[in-house]
């Protein structure tokens, strides 16, 4: 393997095909066409961790497991669905802080050559992850910078993401997605909420089923300088479907 | 034609028949090819790494709780014939829990490496051993597996190797008697165990996937993230085994899978549906969620303990 890595790097230089890229030439590899793994196509959640929190809704005042800071208490206690339904804010609990708990079908996508498309059929929501131009010159960007919003605010909120090594440098075996801008929501069906300053950093890997299958598992840390007192970290997974015949679009609801 | 003089003629040839297109082309396999070289990429997974807690693997530790499972009928009635007072008897005391308690319980992870000293090779990872849980050593040598007729223990025999960015492992010879879950679940020996340790920034993930053709309908997947530690973790405290109210020689405490006494405390202790408490395969999938969604009632409001975070266990009011 070595050797015809040598051998073709060789011809590469010879054939200036690693020369710099002149500002006429074709842009260098898109996104898509450098995607060490690939995350398109349809998934299932599989639900064996945290069932009491995801499949059901748990219930009011509940919140185990989520590092909440005091100032996250009486918005705990005050939860009411029904007044999020008459606001329009069913989706509160859709919100990409939340939403890869909530059980339901990924249908993963190449919206353009540089942008990874996620819809989720329970609660109809779109994620888009927007990978920097593949120049290596261009300035990396991870999230939206405070202050500097040129969108409003969204229950999915702006997401940069970059293919990732496990040892750190760039390209490899795994997406990093950071997301912010988002509307406040909440991190469980029941009202446990994230502020409109959370980030959401998650990292998608795949691994092999025994059965020939194939497992997404995404890793996802949450951080709230307003709600939470410590990073709340999840790790749902989901398994690949061979097509979008169960894929069931429902809206989103406030109390399920 | 002299070797210089040779090169110099190799790159006309090249640039001429490679084209944009061609050069294009050749980059993107050069770029596959150094992905390929680069799959056994390492981490440093040497050191402590504490628990984070955030997740529910294996909900409250009640007894007859079984949500989040696919069993068979077979590893139902088993679970449902469990009584925890089996670990009070004096010779279960000090077994310790099997592999997989690596996700489930609740401790964090401290992780030596063996070197082989001539070529300094890793031979082994271990995680070590806590009170109640053996530890696992994850071989990296390329040993042959043994003979499936070879010991098998609660730690049984995990071979690893690098894949992709990730460590990926595989457990076999597990014991007779493991389980799956505290509150009885089983394992038998004929299940194995595949594992993926991720590292992301600080942060270690381990994907354990379980298989049973006994017990498990499908396999149990959970993973679990550890957060490496400032300082060095030890949970190696000595196992000492002493009465707990059974003397040497008395049964074994079991109960018939359909008199356990504990069976509707689960449910009822946060209204839950029986199929999912019991472990039915299709209470995993979201239309399982759509079903119920008329007839689930919700709990009342939480009164005590609504946020503690952390591996706790909750007891019926005597």
């Amino acid at each position: 393997m070595k050797r015809a890595i040598l051998l073709l790097a060789v011809l590469l230089v010879a054939s200036g095909a690693l020369e710099p890229w002149p500002a006429s030439a074709q842009a260098p590899p898109s996104a898509r066409d450098s995607a060490p793994i690939d995350l398109t196509g349809y998934w299932v959640s599989y639900v064996t961790e945290n069932w009491r929190y995801r499949m059901v809704t748990p219930a009011k005042g509940e919140y185990r497991r989520i590092p909440a800071s005091p100032a996250a208490l009486p918005l705990i206690n005050a939860w009411d669905p029904a007044a999020d339904e008459k606001a329009g804010l069913q989706c509160r609990s859709f919100g990409a802080a939340a939403i890869m708990n909530v059980p339901g079908r990924l249908h993963i996508t190449w919206q353009d050559a540089n942008t990874l498309r996620i819809d989720t059929d329970a609660g109809t929501q779109t994620r888009r992850f927007q990978f920097a131009a593949a120049n290596p010159a261009a300035p990396k960007r991870e999230g939206a910078k405070a202050g500097a919003k040129a969108v409003p605010a969204s229950w999915q909120g702006e997401s940069s993401a970059r293919w990732e090594r496990a040892s750190g440098t760039e390209g490899g075996s795994s997406l990093r997605v950071v997301t912010s801008n988002l509307r406040a929501g909440y991190l469980r069906k029941n009202g446990v909420p994230y502020s409109e300053r959370a980030t959401v950093t998650e990292h998608f890997d795949l691994a092999p089923l025994p059965d020939g299958g194939q497992l997404l598992l995404v890793n996802i840390v949450v951080d709230d300088p307003v709600y939470l007192n410590a990073p709340y970290v999840t790790s749902p997974h989901f398994k690949k479907e061979p097509d979008g015949s169960k894929w069931d679009p429902t809206p989103c609801s406030s109390t399920w | 034609m002299g070797s210089h003089a040779m090169l110099i003629h190799l790159v006309a040839l090249v640039r001429r028949s490679l084209g944009e297109g061609g050069r294009r082309a050749a980059l993107g396999l050069l770029m596959v090819l150094l992905g390929a070289s680069r799959a056994s990429a390492q981490f440093d997974f040497t050191g402590s790494w504490g628990p984070i807690g955030t997740e529910d693997v294996q909900n409250d530790s009640l007894p007859v709780d079984y949500l989040g499972l696919a069993l068979t009928d077979e590893g139902r009635a088993r679970a449902l014939a469990y009584d925890e007072s089996q670990k009070s008897m004096i010779d279960r005391q000090c077994q310790g829990w099997g592999a997989a308690y690596v996700v489930l319980g609740p401790f964090g992870l401290r992780v030596s490496t063996q070197t082989d000293p001539a070529t300094n090779r890793v031979v082994s990872y271990t995680i070590d051993s806590w009170e109640d849980w053996n530890g696992l050593t994850i071989w990296m040598d390329g040993r042959p597996r043994p003979s499936q007729y070879a010991l098998h223990t609660q730690e049984g025999f995990t071979t690893g190797r690098w894949e992709n960015g990730a460590l990926a492992a595989h457990t076999t010879h597990l014991k007779v008697g493991g389980f799956i879950r505290k509150t009885g679940v089983p394992l038998s020996d004929q299940a194995t165990i595949d594992w993926r340790f991720y590292r992301h920034d600080d942060v270690v993930t381990v994907l354990m996937i379980a298989t049973d053709p006994l017990y498990l309908v499908e396999p149990e997947i959970v993973s679990k993230s550890f957060r490496l530690s400032p300082r060095p973790l030890d949970y190696r405290t000595p196992c000492v085994p002493g009465y707990e109210g059974r003397e040497p020689g008395d049964d074994v405490p079991h109960f018939a899978p359909d008199q356990n006494p504990f069976a509707d405390e689960f449910i009822k202790f946060y209204s839950l549906p029986r199929e999912a408490v019991l472990g039915y395969r299709e209470t995993l999938y979201p239309e399982y969620r759509k079903k119920i969604r008329a007839t689930y009632v919700p709990p009342p409001p939480c009164k005590e303990a609504c946020g503690q975070a952390g591996n706790f266990v909750r007891r019926r009011e005597n």
